[in-house]
């Protein structure tokens, strides 16, 4: 007796539910070994993280904090890995965005209208975003350009783009030797809702809900799928496969985008190191986590977040590496990919003597 | 004369690494194998051999350690793709990520308690210049021999590979397994196994590459020493056109601009040290577009066609 496999028509439901919680649990015990490799106690280890993540409202708002930009990344993600465009570019989009915003915060605001100011922030912010995963969006659909590449080495460029500003020309005079820009002036912070935690947590929930029903309900979001799953079968249907891509490619940088909008708003309130943790790679495991759907990708978020800084916290309590959220995320893909094999492909036992003389028979 | 040969010198220095990860994945993709798992393996590659070399004090031992520890990274992504059929470009996302995350935790582990169990800020043993005697003064030649084992390792992999890919039995296999796995299968081979095997050679070799990294060229360890070398190998391998003796021109590209990078910033340039840090990378940018656009003028398709898809055998 053998195994075979055969491609599924439509996804398993239940295992796309049932193998991301499988597969933190899965991490959750891969971890522990290595906790214990390293002679720490995984249980109090977890705990404490627990502790960290959610033990009081702060942490919880902190916990928030890391989940914002989580949620709009991780959307970003999605929208593009949807349509088989592996936008790893989050952090370059979101990186610049921040570097746009800050720019409209501080040079825009001497001659605009207050309250027309944090709308120029989010909207500028955005639009860089935008532009950032649009010039892979056209390499791709115009040359063919592999966009995996071309996405992940603009991040470096934003990064470095925007130390330069900090550290040089947009350096803060009165900073005594600071590296980061002014402080923007009241009128371009995000107001806050709890701790830290800002508006761009509304922001990304309404983003949430509205890319659920843009691609589960309306003709566009149809349009996007077929691409997705064929772009020779879209283009017979007459669909504009480019045309598509770049539109959803301009929105996912957007979000992206948005997301550092939040980070130089919400929280620093000024260009500075550390603008991005990370959060534009770990947005890639929110996204497939959460199988690319946008009302499952909140969720995930506030678990990564939680990681995040939990992570924190088993340094200061613990004394060990803060990294080990990070290590904790990267371990969570391996599983799911590996459940990947029962959501996509139904296995079917067929007899052995049958089985081995058919493929002799296909060889 | 004497500034075009300390040039090259630094330009090979910098392209070695870079030169073993793009024949490695050169090999990982002739079986269709797509592994954007380099700059993970990478890391993971420099961490380990550093720690080795630092505790034990044997370079040797610091190798086998980073080929083990870069053929493990390479075996997830072979089971993943290969037996578990999972989507590649994310399994390879998920091995960069993973090994960023696990190289950044044992750096931060692995260290003695004198420095926190920090790796960072240590010195090891490292791999210096060979002494060729009066050969390093002459011009160019001495370039050429004033170098460590890694490099001249470059000067022997670079006619093995090719040889083993186009001269060999094995080598005709596995150019039969990326382009068309059910052929490769109907003459006898092995297909899924030759795909471990090429993608855990694959993944040895970019760990060594990163091991260059800790132990010669910027030797120590620090967080990002990679610095995205992970990703330019994968747009190297592209550029190559999939054959391992082109592996070489692409690396001297990056190896000197490294190396035009080094000459401006100890001169003292005005341009900001940020735009020239950026070349490599929009250079990368510059090259795949160009790289793409001769293909479809030329109509020739340079990647393996299977690459990326996972082999099921029909038995029907």
């Amino acid at each position: 007796m053998s195994l075979a496999f055969e491609k599924r028509k439509t996804v398993s439901k239940t295992a796309l539910v049932v193998t991301p919680i499988l597969s933190f649990i899965v991490s959750l015990v891969l971890t522990g070994i290595l906790l214990l490799a390293f002679k720490a106690n995984p249980l109090t280890t977890y705990a404490a993280m627990f502790k960290g993540a959610f033990g009081s409202g702060r942490a919880f708002t902190e916990t928030l904090v890391k989940a914002i930009p989580l949620m709009l990344t991780g959307l970003g993600v999605a929208l593009a890995f949807k349509l088989k465009f592996w936008n790893i570019g989050a952090e370059g989009q979101l990186t610049l965005a921040g570097v746009a915003a800050s720019w409209v915060a501080i040079y825009w605001s001497p001659w605009m209208p207050e309250p027309l100011l944090l709308p120029a922030v989010i909207l500028v912010g955005a639009a860089a975003g935008a532009l950032w995963a649009g010039v892979p969006a056209l390499l791709k659909t115009s040359l063919k350009v592999d966009e995996t590449l071309v996405t992940l080495m603009l991040n470096y460029v934003a990064i470095l783009f925007s130390t330069h500003l900090y550290y040089g020309p947009w350096r803060d005079p009165k900073g005594y030797g600071f590296p980061g820009t002014e402080l923007f002036p009241k009128a371009a912070w995000f107001p806050r809702i709890a701790g830290r935690a800002h508006i761009g947590l509304y922001f990304a929930l309404i983003a949430a809900v509205v890319l659920w029903f843009v691609l589960q309900r309306t003709r566009w979001g149809f349009e996007l799928k077929v691409i997705g799953s064929s772009p020779k079968a879209a283009r017979y249907q007459g669909i504009s496969v480019e045309r598509n891509i770049v539109l959803a490619v301009l929105l996912s940088g957007a979000l992206c985008g948005l997301a550092g909008v939040g980070e130089v708003a919400g929280i620093s309130r000024r260009l500075q190191q550390g603008l991005s943790l990370g959060y534009g790679y770990t947005a890639i495991i929110v996204a497939w986590m959460a199988q690319l759907n946008p009302l499952a990708i909140p969720f995930v978020a506030v678990l990564m977040g939680a990681l995040l800084v939990g992570g924190d916290q088993v340094q200061m309590v613990m004394g060990l590496p803060s990294s080990m959220g990070i290590l904790m995320q990267g371990m969570m893909l391996f599983p799911l990919l590996a459940g990947s094999l029962f959501t996509e492909y139904r296995i079917k036992r067929v007899g052995g003597r049958v089985a081995r003389q058919s493929a002799e028979g296909a060889a | 004369m004497e500034l075009i040969t300390s040039l090259i010198a630094i330009t090979l220095r910098a392209g070695t690494s870079l030169v073993y990860a793009t024949i490695g994945e050169t090999y990982t993709e002739r079986a269709g194998i797509l592994n954007l798992g380099l700059e993970g393996i990478m890391l993971m590659g420099a961490v380990s051999s550093f720690a080795t070399a630092y505790y034990t004090g044997s370079l040797a031992l610091a190798i086998v350690v980073a080929l083990v520890v870069g053929g493990f990274m390479a075996l997830i992504h072979a089971f993943l793709s290969v037996t578990m059929k999972a989507n590649q470009v994310v399994s390879g996302l998920s091995i960069t990520l993973f090994g960023t995350g696990f190289a950044s935790f044992l750096g931060q582990r692995l260290g003695p308690e004198s420095n926190g169990f920090y790796l960072v800020g240590l010195t090891g043993p490292r791999f210096i210049a060979l002494d060729v005697g009066a050969l390093a003064d002459v011009p160019i030649l001495g370039a050429l021999l004033n170098q460590d084992l890694f490099t001249y390792g470059v000067y022997l992999i670079i006619p093995l590979a090719w040889f083993y890919l186009y001269r060999t039995k094995n080598g005709l296999w596995l150019r039969a397994i990326g382009e068309n796995p059910r052929t490769a299968d109907a003459m006898g081979v092995n297909v899924n196994r030759a795909k471990y095997g090429y993608t855990v050679f694959g993944g040895m070799l970019t760990a060594l590459g990163g091991a260059h990294l800790a132990l010669a060229y910027t030797p120590g360890w620090s967080e990002n020493i990679t610095g995205g070398r992970g990703w330019i190998v994968i747009a190297l391998v592209i550029f190559s056109m999939w054959n391992p003796a082109r592996a070489i021109t692409g690396a001297l590209i990056f190896g000197g601009i490294n190396a035009v990078q080094f000459r401006l910033q100890a001169s003292g340039t005005n341009i900001p040290a940020a735009f020239l840090n950026m070349l490599p990378y929009l250079m990368t940018i510059i090259v795949l577009i160009a790289i793409t656009w001769w293909e479809t003028l030329s109509k020739r398709v340079g990647a393996p066609a299977s690459l990326g898809t996972a082999y099921v055998r029909e038995d029907k």
